[in-house]
This record gives C-alpha cells, sequence and structure tokens, in this order.
C-alpha cells in the first residue's frame, strides 16, 4: 500500500508528462496561471479597442482599416464591431480570467501545500481540467473568428437575441454557437475542479491541520468549489437548452408570434425570462467565485505584512460561509426591470443587502487586523491594501443597485458597470497581483523585482480608479451601457469628455502592465534567488523549498501544531511561528 | 510609502465625494410625479452609501500611516473582541435592512399606486430598432393583431387585423408617443422581436418590453416638453441609436394631436 503511494507520486519523466500532461499540482497550477494571462491580455486588447470606439466614435483609422476591412468598414469602427468585442470582453475576463486565476490558478498550486497534501486527491481529474478549460478557451477564440463575427449578445447572452441565430445580427450565427459550446465546455472543467478542491480539502489534510486550523485562503477556495458545482451545472443546462433552441429547433426561450425582419419565426411556448433566471443563478455566484478566492488570498497577504493575526478567524470563516450561501438566493437583482414580479423583487432586495453584511464584517476584520500591526509596504501588501480599498469603493454602491426603486435608474446603465468592474474586475485582479508577488518566490525560487513592482503597483492603483470612478458619474446622469457610441442622444451632452478621459486613463493603465508581464518573466530566469520563507510567513508552503519538490514535503510528512497566523505572539522566540513548529509552551490562543 | 498610500486613499475618496456633493454631473431634469421618490430615495442612498466610503478609506488611510512598520518592538497581539464584533455586526444588519425596508416602501408605492379612472392607455410595441406606439381611439379597445400580418414594407408593423372594427379607429406612430401633462399614463410594453427596453430619463421610467409578455408600467408626466426616449437593454447592432421621441403637451393640445392622427371615417 505504502510502495504503491509512493510509486504514485514518483516524478513524470518527459517533457510532455512533465510539463504538457501533467498530472502535478503545481505545473497544473502554473499552466492555468498561464492560461489565465494570456486570456486577460486579449480582453485587455479588446477593451483597447471599445474604449477607442467610445472616446472618438467617428473617427477613422485607415490602418484599422486595411488590418480589419470588415470591421472598419467605412472608416470608424462599426458598432457591430464594438459589441462583439464587449461580449468577448466581458465573457474571457469573467469565465478565463476571474474564474481561472483565483481559484485554479493558485487554488491548485497552493491548496495542498497549505493542509500538508502531496497533490490533489484526484491527479488525473485535475489534469483533465486543465485540458478541458485550455480546449474551452480554443473554442472561444474561435468565436472571435467565426464567419459573421463574433458573437454581440452581451456576456449574459440574453436570449432571444441569442437563441435566433443569425436573422437577429451580425455574430448571432457561427459566433454565438461557438461561444455557447465554449461556455457548456467551460462549466464540465470547472465541476472537474471543484470536486477535486472539496474532496482534497476534506481528505487530505495533515496529521494537526484541523479545519479551524487551515489559512482563509484554503476556506475560501474550499467554499468557492461549493458555489462552483452548484452554481455551473446550471449554467451548463441553460446552456444545452439554449443550443438546442439554435439547432434543435426547440423554443425553450422563444415565445411564439417573434417576427424578425419581417420574418415569422416557427418557435412557441418558450420564456425569455427562462433564460435570465437559468443565467443568474448561475451568474451571480459567479461573481463570488471570483471574488471569494481574492478575499481569502487579500486576509493571508494583511496578516503576514501586518505582522498580526488575522482578526477574528471564526468571523471571517463564517463570513466566507454566509456570502457564499447567500449568493444563491440574490440572482433577482439583476431582474428588477426585466417584468419579474414586483413581490420576488421585494424579497430580492433584502437578501441582496443582507450579503453586505458578511462583506461589512470581513471589511471590518482586516482593518482591525491592521490596527496595531507593524506593516511591511511590500508589493504584494500594497496590492492587498488596494483590494482593500477597492472592495469598500466597489461594495458601497451594492446599496443602491440593490434597491428595485433606485434601480428603476441605474439599471443598465455605466453606474452597474462602474460598481461591478470596481469589485469583481479590478479589486480580483488585485488580489491576483498580491498572490503573484507573495507566491512567486516560491512558485518559481527567486524574488521579483520590488521596484517594478511598486511602479506597477501605483500606475495600476491611480489608472483603475482614474478609469472607474467618473463612470459612477456617468451612471448617475443615465447614461446606458452597452451602447457603440453616446453621441446620439441630447440628453448625454457634455458627458463625451469623461468619455476620452476614462479611454486615456485606461490606454495608460494597460500600458503599465507591461512592467509586471516584464518582471514577471525577467524574475524567473533572472530574479534575486529566493530562500525558503523569505516574507517569514506562517504557513505550510514555505517551510518546503522554493520551488517545492514534486511531493511537495518529501519523506517527512507535515504535522501541524499551530493555527495559521501566530504573528508577534508575545513569549515566541521570532514574531512568527510557524504551523509546524514542534508544539511548545507557547501561549497562543488557536 | 505609507503616507503616500494614506494620502492617495484620502484624495481619492475627497475627491469622488466632491465632485458628486458638486453635482458636476447628475441627474437629467425630472419630469414626473414618481420619479421625485425615485430621485429621494436614490440621493438618500448616496449620501449613505458616501459617508460609509468615506470614512472606510479614511480609516484605511489612518491605519496604514500609523501602524507602518518603524522602531523596535512587535506589533500587538491582538485578534478578537466579541463585543466589538458584536457591535459592528448588528450596526450594519441594522443599517442594511434599514435601508432595504426604506427602498421597499419606495418600490411598493411605485409598483401599486393608483391609476385612477381616466388614464391614458398607450401600447408601445418594440422592434429592433424602433418604437411602434399605438393608441386605442374613441372605443379605448386597440384591435386584433396578428403576427404573421406583419409586414415592415407596407408599413404594417404591428400586424393590424384590417378586419377587425375595434382596430378602426387606432392611431399607430412610430418613434413618437405624445401624452397629456398632469395625467396618468398607463403603458403596455410589448416587443416584436428581442428584448429592449423603453427608458425615458427624464421620467424616471426604465421597464424591459419582453417577447411574449405584455408589461404594463405607469406614470405622470410634469413638464410639458420633448423628451428622448431610449432602449437600455442591447438588443442588436443598432442598440445606440433606437431613438424616440415623448412629448408632453396639454390636455387640448393632445386631444387635437390625437385627432389629426385619427383615421378619417
Amino acid at each position: 500500500m505504502a510502495e504503491q503511494a509512493v510509486a504514485h507520486h514518483q516524478p513524470a519523466q518527459g517533457f510532455i508528462r512533465k510539463y504538457v500532461f501533467s498530472t502535478d499540482h503545481k505545473v497544473i497550477g502554473v499552466q492555468y496561471y498561464m492560461l489565465a494571462l494570456f486570456a486577460v491580455a486579449v480582453g485587455m486588447g479588446l477593451s483597447v479597442l471599445m474604449r477607442i470606439r467610445l472616446a472618438w466614435p467617428e473617427a477613422k483609422w485607415p490602418l484599422m482599416q486595411e488590418w480589419f476591412p470588415t470591421a472598419f468598414a467605412g472608416g470608424p469602427m462599426t458598432p457591430e464591431f464594438y459589441l462583439s468585442m464587449m461580449t468577448m470582453h466581458g465573457t474571457i475576463m469573467i469565465f478565463f480570467v476571474l474564474t481561472t486565476a483565483p481559484l485554479s490558478g493558485f487554488g491548485n498550486y497552493f491548496l495542498p501545500i497549505q493542509i500538508g497534501a502531496r497533490d490533489m486527491a484526484f491527479p488525473i481529474l485535475n489534469m483533465l481540467s486543465f485540458w478541458v478549460t485550455f480546449v474551452a478557451l480554443l473554442v472561444m477564440i474561435a468565436a472571435l473568428f467565426a464567419t459573421g463575427g463574433a458573437p454581440i449578445s452581451g456576456w449574459t447572452a440574453y436570449a432571444p437575441l441569442s437563441a435566433m441565430g443569425e436573422v437577429a445580427g451580425p455574430g448571432l450565427g457561427q459566433g454565438q454557437t461557438l461561444w455557447i459550446i465554449s461556455i457548456a465546455i467551460f462549466c464540465v472543467a470547472s465541476l472537474l475542479t471543484s470536486l477535486n478542491f472539496l474532496t482534497t480539502t476534506l481528505n487530505l489534510r495533515a496529521r494537526g491541520m484541523s479545519l479551524m486550523r487551515m489559512p482563509l485562503t484554503v476556506w475560501a477556495w474550499f467554499t468557492t468549489a461549493m458555489v462552483a458545482l452548484l452554481a455551473f451545472p446550471v449554467l451548463l443546462a441553460g446552456g444545452i437548452l439554449l443550443l438546442l433552441d439554435r439547432v434543435g429547433g426547440t423554443s425553450f426561450f422563444i415565445p411564439g408570434g417573434l417576427v424578425v425582419s419581417d420574418q415569422l419565426l416557427p418557435h412557441s411556448g418558450g420564456s425569455p425570462l427562462l433564460w435570465q433566471h437559468l443565467f443568474w443563478f448561475f451568474g451571480h455566484p459567479e461573481v463570488y467565485i471570483a471574488i471569494i478566492p481574492a478575499m481569502g488570498i487579500t486576509s493571508h497577504i494583511l496578516c503576514t505584512f501586518a505582522r498580526k493575526p488575522i482578526f477574528a478567524y471564526k468571523a471571517m470563516v463564517a463570513a466566507i460561509f454566509a456570502i457564499g450561501f447567500i449568493s444563491f438566493i440574490v440572482w433577482g437583482h439583476h431582474m428588477f426591470m426585466s417584468g419579474m414580479s414586483p413581490f420576488s423583487s421585494m424579497m430580492f432586495s433584502i437578501t441582496t443587502l443582507a450579503v453586505g453584511v458578511p462583506s461589512a464584517i470581513k471589511t471590518f476584520n482586516w482593518l482591525a487586523t491592521l490596527w496595531g500591526g507593524r506593516i511591511r509596504f511590500t508589493t504584494s501588501m500594497l496590492f492587498a491594501l488596494g483590494f482593500v480599498s477597492l472592495f469598500v469603493s466597489g461594495g458601497v454602491t451594492g446599496m443602491l443597485l440593490a434597491q428595485p426603486a433606485v434601480d428603476r435608474w441605474l439599471h443598465d446603465t455605466y453606474f452597474v458597470v462602474a460598481h461591478f468592474h470596481i469589485i469583481m474586475g479590478v479589486a480580483a485582479v488585485f488580489a491576483i497581483f498580491a498572490g503573484t508577488y507573495y507566491w512567486f518566490p516560491k512558485m518559481f525560487g527567486r524574488m521579483m523585482d520590488e521596484r517594478q513592482g511598486k511602479i506597477h503597483f501605483w500606475l495600476t492603483l491611480v489608472g483603475v480608479y482614474a478609469i472607474f470612478m467618473p463612470m459612477h458619474y456617468l451612471g448617475a446622469a443615465g447614461t446606458p451601457r452597452r451602447y457603440a457610441q453616446l453621441t446620439e442622444f441630447r440628453f448625454l451632452e457634455g458627458m463625451q469628455p469623461l468619455q476620452v478621459f476614462i479611454s486615456l486613463a485606461a490606454f495608460v493603465t494597460i500600458t503599465a502592465q507591461v512592467i509586471f508581464i516584464f518582471n514577471l518573466f525577467w524574475s524567473m530566469r533572472r530574479g534575486k534567488k529566493a530562500v525558503e520563507n523569505p516574507w517569514e510567513s506562517t504557513s505550510l508552503e514555505w517551510t518546503v523549498p522554493s520551488p517545492p519538490p514534486h511531493d511537495n514535503f518529501g519523506a517527512a510528512e507535515p504535522v501541524v501544531a499551530y493555527g495559521p497566523y501566530e504573528y508577534s505572539v508575545p513569549d515566541a522566540e521570532k514574531d512568527y511561528i510557524l504551523q509546524t513548529e514542534p508544539a511548545r509552551e507557547v501561549r497562543t490562543t488557536t | 510609502m505609507a503616507a503616500m498610500l494614506a494620502l492617495f486613499f484620502w484624495m481619492m475618496a475627497a475627491v469622488t465625494v466632491v465632485l458628486f456633493l458638486g453635482r458636476v454631473w447628475w441627474l437629467p431634469e425630472l419630469a414626473s410625479v414618481h420619479g421625485a421618490e425615485i430621485d429621494r430615495q436614490f440621493v438618500l442612498t448616496l449620501a449613505i452609501s458616501g459617508l460609509v466610503f468615506l470614512l472606510a478609506q479614511l480609516g484605511l488611510g489612518y491605519l496604514i500611516w500609523r501602524y507602518r512598520a518603524r522602531g523596535e518592538g512587535r506589533a500587538v497581539y491582538w485578534h478578537e473582541s466579541p463585543k466589538l464584533e458584536f457591535t459592528w455586526t448588528l450596526a450594519t444588519a441594522v443599517l442594511f435592512i434599514g435601508v432595504g425596508v426604506q427602498g421597499n416602501r419606495v418600490w411598493a408605492n411605485l409598483v401599486s399606486a393608483d391609476q385612477g379612472q381616466g388614464a391614458v392607455t398607450i401600447e408601445v410595441t418594440a422592434q429592433q430598432f424602433a418604437w411602434n406606439v399605438r393608441y386605442p381611439g374613441k372605443d379605448g379597445k386597440f384591435g386584433r393583431t396578428d403576427p404573421s400580418r406583419i409586414n415592415d414594407s407596407l408599413a404594417n408593423y404591428l400586424g393590424v387585423d384590417p378586419n377587425d372594427p375595434a382596430g378602426q379607429d387606432d392611431i399607430v406612430t412610430q418613434n413618437l408617443v405624445a401624452v397629456p401633462v398632469n395625467q396618468p399614463v398607463q403603458l403596455i410594453l410589448r416587443t416584436k422581436d428581442v428584448t429592449h427596453s423603453f427608458y425615458v430619463p427624464h421620467l424616471r421610467v426604465k421597464q424591459d418590453a419582453v417577447p411574449g409578455m405584455a408589461i404594463r408600467n405607469h406614470f405622470t408626466a410634469t413638464k410639458e416638453g420633448e423628451y428622448e426616449i431610449a432602449c437600455a437593454e442591447l438588443c442588436g447592432m443598432q442598440h445606440y441609436m433606437m431613438r424616440g421621441r415623448l412629448l408632453v403637451m396639454p390636455r387640448q393640445e393632445f386631444d387635437k394631436w390625437l385627432a389629426q392622427r385619427a383615421a378619417p371615417e
């Protein structure tokens, strides 16, 4: 039995088994991270195109016209091209970046090490989930180049626009079909990943690693896996039904008697609201799939660099659980104006505001963690502090959007765009950056350059606030989202300079990411050698070499004697106690 | 670094709040009865969330500056305070639920407001990328429509059945709605193709038009003038230019306007 286990953990031989079809959770974690990095580059590129059109809708781009004759037919970018960029930007960012990097990337790499396991519970399943995600990304990229263009129905793919096919507009033929197939494949991959995370957390913890000694990162990944396991099947089912409406002649989402371009559609009996319910039943938890791991990472890093135990560990765990649970009963707040019963809106309004309570608890606890600390301003810490600031900025506007009466004014305006970009987009990306600067030494055995890191941080922090804060003003003035240009309406006169400002801020911020990319790849080869525990952290990944060997802990079985955040314990020798240090007479409270 | 970061959070919060307070960019002028309540609730919630935002950013900046690592010594080993936790949990719960209850009261008023007798009924049927508007005429009844009769090139955008007597006096316009000032208007929202959303910024009206549904909405315009209608739900490539006009006029003028458009008997 024991021999078998050892044999199983022999490092794979050969390049292909070692780096391509690897079953090592660390390699898979890096693969996910790199996939997300590629996806975020594409997603940002698309947003550059969007911002060009929004700031200068009439401008002609001769060079672009030469490269993309259809997209720039006649000189300016066509509105349908804008809409397909918008759809693909949202889809790629949400699925292939925000779901992939914080959960599957960092989670794969560090969840097993942090609980003292040698690998995930199902290594082959783990490999499969990465490659299934990879196929999903390929299909999504193919949608960009589909005949008739990429889909234009937004990342929410509201039926019946998304269900009717080409007759409803360009990009709604082949492009939309590929989009749905890609999302369905992605759902399958996410299910495999979440099963693996749940089993690993429950079954493979080292001796002494009780549930209440798990780092908050592990709690976050564990909870997120539960949320994903329950949310993605609903999207998968919805996606299949939508696909059938398109190619199988069914009418799940298309009611009878619809006429598009004078053509009477043969469908009957479907309901567009059914799609919205299915989509948002997944879609709202999805927001938390992106942000819960980010919360875990932030908690972990704040403790490390404030040199303090996390404030109210138990409340933090409870809050993560509460957020995960409530995320399933708020979806209707996306549908206040959809024609859904106004009584349902009342219920969803209250549950939505209720999610503010655990979110506020987390914020208070982060602030209390800083209180009395000795903060070390590493780049990682700066990004974690940036996360807290962004989490507040993006969170408070939820109070407005949660009310159907106020939503009657703000629904589908730039106010919503500002809200979700700050809270789920940029905040989560800040946590990804914080995690990258923090874990890079462990993952690649070298340090990232701190000076470049700090320049990157400042440009990004100022940049994202410059981009997304003005969108609140646009929204308050009623600017509708998903418009290819905003110059057709008199009531929006005077708002265009803000659009130009936002675009310029976006170009600067996106350019600044070159510093990060350079730092990342340069440091992999040339960075200063990293020691085992450069940040003087406490969790298990800092007890093994950088980078960790194939089976993480070698011959030794880690035994855990302490809680995850024993910083600055008064009687202790150093200002941190590793979780695996032999138990001694030290007065800790966990 | 600590001072710089603290300063940034303070400045960012201050600038954001000042620009809101100065109403540099603000809602278009209000022109409906129910809109006053929406605007009041918007401003109230904006003030509460703005205050929370400001305090949190100031606090975060302060902690960053105050507890930067300097000198010798260790951080404080302090990680729980049941009293404190209980207090802020209770405080936020009261705040959020309070806001929710107040918000729902406004919402209940909006959706249950009494239409009263004599509301002007208007049917708006959206299509890619136009608004088809229909008034029931003298008999107060809309004529029968049939999707198979829809023919845009013959300008039968709604598929009106010419054999139905109730439809004889119906008045149909495109991208143009007229309503009397200070009188309740009942809207019936439909769509021929995909989901649209009937959005009149000055009236604080926004309601999706969903295929297969007839959704009611009502408002009372308070200021004469011409207002814009926009689409607020992504409906296809020309979503951004699905523009209509809404005219608010005195009752007599409105009656005249209708009479001019009524089909000659």
